[in-house]
């Protein structure tokens, strides 16, 4: 049986800001380099993906313009998505994508946009710009791990009492800037303000969520061949030493 | 057209007051030339904590009148362009340099050759001007010349979001004079819809030549919904980026016709390109010695706003010919007598551009690539995942990667396709020029893509520790 990981890109041609489709060519080669298939589809308004037939869902950020357009749209999608996310499917979500995923935005105006509700989390929307390298702790891996990467959003966003934050911020800004959490946990699908992109260089973190995709679709006990990661581990010590 | 600009009298001011605020400028600008700083904003920035509309007083005296260039790519090139048409016409030309191209750099170079009863020594002003500082100087100018030539994806950690700046550039057209015309790159949807602030006076340039362009949008895309109503445009070609002929298929909105045009263009790889100019004064053949797609632009640009200014096509023509790439944006040399060439990349649109022309150069390539992530090439360095490198990669022969974010890029590399046994990543860029000349073929020629403060440090290097076949112009440009 040829193993294959299959990814549902969401609105691909609206959200790929700050060059988040790193993320994705990091999937892809991480498993092309195990001789894992990959399954790729975009999805973008207006077309609805066969929830079940995809074991990893993959959110990123966008401009304004290109955020209003999703958001309206996404509602459609919600249930399906969480649908997905409850059956323990992985979802990747980044910046405007983990914001449209909340209960809801505030904008600067007082205007509120409606949010999916898959993370019982809002976010409002601050005067400055949270701008730079990031570093974070997480322990969705099992053991604690450092996650290096740059942050730029104006939104705050807050969880509510008894979420999980993906991590607490080493260096940087997280959330809101003021309770030192940084993104979302629920079951398998991770919020995170986290781009440069996130997952080529934080490899542990990559492969972690590659086998819950995997396990997602194959059942436990998902081995994942080693990889050379010493450049990769490089890039990340290296981004670790200037988020302090 | 006006010429003879006059002084508005609106912001009269004694003799004296200026004489003080002309010393000051001077005596900065020698100390700070001495302390061995660049000091070229220094002296405007301290004359404008005493004076906001120093620039204004100024430049509204230049007989010419005033030029402006704003763009996220091709300002410093396209400026170059115009001084060197300028120049044929034999006339004095007041110019800012890159780098400098706040409201204090402005400032700085409207004081650098005034008299001190602020009379300027040169008859017109061309000033480039960055994105977001754009309507602080454009009110006080009142520019002759206004060219907006598009806007990319670039250093989102700075100047934030594309529509943000679009707002600022709105506002900047809003408070121009009557008389400006405004020079609109037609090929960009964002930058064309501008034209809606102020529709008279205004002049398009585009090319005009469906074959020119890959055909394929390149993934580094920008602004391809309708600036009217928002919906996905539709694209009959695609040049540089998101710039290309389209259409709104919802709202009727479509791309205007330019009035100066690029026609047959001719890409001849790293040597040049050629292309007809077309315009209501006739054609001519166009040739310069820049590759790529992306300065064919910056030459239309640059002709279109001098033929707004009077200048006839033989000026324009000469001009462009005679014209040698602006500081480090290409440049050919020798060192320890291996070809290198210098191709400045600062963004994913100019990267690919690079790629673009890398690519149709024979053969397989050694390269060098600095990444830097100070303030002046962006901290945030995410937007190497937007170069199409994986074009690139099969053609890599050997790639020495260096600069503070040395790894970064060889990770990109990597990922990319190209084997890890072919990839070193040497921080340190002096041992990374030996290393990538020494992996560099005789015959061969190395080819250099580094960030923009990678640049000015790697010239530092070479000037001081390598030998070559010509003094490199220009080091202490800031």
């Amino acid at each position: 049986m040829e193993v294959k990981l299959r990814i549902a890109h969401l609105y691909p041609d609206l959200l790929n800001i700050y060059a988040d489709r790193g993320n994705i060519i990091a999937l892809r080669r991480r498993c092309q380099w195990r001789g894992i298939g990959v399954v790729l589809d975009g999805f973008t308004l207006g077309e609805e993906p066969a929830w079940m037939d995809y074991d990893f869902f993959y959110l990123s950020g966008g401009q304004d313009r290109e955020q209003n357009l999703v958001c309206g749209d996404l509602q459609q999608k919600g249930a399906g998505l969480e649908e997905a996310v409850e059956s323990g499917a992985v979802l990747l979500s980044i910046c405007g994508g983990y914001q449209l995923l909340g209960e809801y935005y505030r904008a600067a105006d007082g205007g509120t946009m409606e949010g999916v509700g898959l993370f019982q989390a809002h976010t409002i929307a601050g005067r400055d710009r949270c701008i730079g390298n990031v570093v974070i702790e997480t322990t969705v891996t099992g053991s604690p791990l450092k996650l290096a990467g740059f942050e730029n959003h104006a939104g705050r966003t807050w969880l509510d009492e008894g979420q999980e934050p993906l991590g607490r911020v080493i260096n940087g800004h997280g959330n809101n800037d003021q309770d030192g959490g940084e993104g979302i946990v629920y079951r398998n699908a991770i919020g995170t303000y986290l781009h440069g992109p996130l997952l080529p260089k934080n490899t542990a973190f990559t492969d972690h969520l590659l086998r819950l995709a995997l396990e997602h679709r194959y059942g436990e006990g998902v081995e994942l061949a080693p990889l050379d990661d010493s450049l990769e581990e490089a890039a990340r010590q290296a981004a670790l030493r200037l988020g302090g | 057209m006006i010429k003879n600009m006059e002084f508005t009298g609106k912001i009269q001011e004694s003799i004296p007051a200026m004489a003080v605020k002309v010393a000051v400028s001077r005596l900065i600008g020698a100390a700070s030339g001495r302390a061995g700083h660049s000091g070229t904003s220094l002296p405007g920035k301290v004359v404008l904590t005493a004076d906001k509309r120093i620039i204004g007083r100024i430049s509204r005296k230049y007989r010419e009148g005033t030029v402006i260039v704003s763009a996220t790519n091709g300002k410093t090139t396209t400026s170059a362009m115009i001084a060197s048409i300028l120049k044929k016409k034999g006339l004095k030309v007041s110019r800012n340099r890159e780098g400098a191209n706040l409201k204090a750099g402005v400032a700085s170079a409207v004081l650098a050759d005034v008299s001190m009863t602020g009379r300027p020594g040169s008859e017109i002003g061309l000033f480039e001007v960055d994105e977001a500082a754009l309507p602080g100087v454009a009110w006080q100018c009142s520019p002759r010349i206004m060219l907006l030539m598009n806007l990319f994806r670039d250093q989102l950690d700075r100047y934030g979001e594309l529509e943000h700046i679009a707002g600022l550039w709105r506002a900047a057209l809003r408070s121009l004079p009557e008389e400006t015309i405004t020079v609109l790159n037609a090929d960009d949807p964002m930058v064309a819809g501008m034209a809606s602030v102020r529709p008279e006076r205004t002049i398009f340039y585009g090319i005009e030549d469906a074959g020119a362009g890959g055909g394929k949008m390149q993934h580094a895309s920008d602004s391809k919904y309708c600036s009217e109503c928002g919906a996905a445009l539709r694209y009959e070609a695609v040049f540089v980026g998101h710039l290309g002929m389209y259409h709104c298929g919802s709202c009727g909105n479509a791309r205007p016709s330019p009035t100066v045009q690029a026609r047959d263009v001719r890409l001849g790889g790293m040597a040049g390109s050629r292309f007809t100019l077309v315009a209501p004064e006739g054609r001519m053949e166009m040739e310069i010695k820049l590759p790529g797609l992306y300065n064919v632009y910056n030459a239309l640009a640059a002709a279109a706003a001098c033929m707004a200014l009077g200048m006839d096509l033989r000026t324009v023509s000469e001009g462009l010919a005679d014209f040698s790439a602006a500081f480090g944006r290409v440049e050919k040399l020798s060192i320890e007598g291996k070809a290198v060439m210098l191709l400045l990349v600062k963004n994913p649109v100019g990267f690919n551009e690079v790629v673009r022309t890398l690519m149709i150069e024979p053969g397989r390539k050694t390269l060098l690539l600095p990444l830097n992530d100070r303030t002046a090439d962006g901290r945030d360095i995410s937007w190497i995942w937007d170069v199409d490198m994986e074009v690139l990669a099969p053609a890599v022969a050997a790639a020495v990667t260096s600069g503070t974010r040395a790894w970064e890029m060889a990770m990109r590399l990597k990922y990319a396709g190209v084997g890890p046994e072919r990839i070193e990543a040497v921080t340190d860029l002096r041992s990374a020029l030996e290393r990538a000349l020494e992996l560099t073929g005789t015959g061969e020629t190395l080819y250099v893509l580094p960030t923009y403060t990678a640049m000015l440090a790697l010239r530092q290097e070479i000037h001081r520790h390598f030998s070559t076949d010509r003094e490199l112009g220009d080091l202490v440009w800031k």
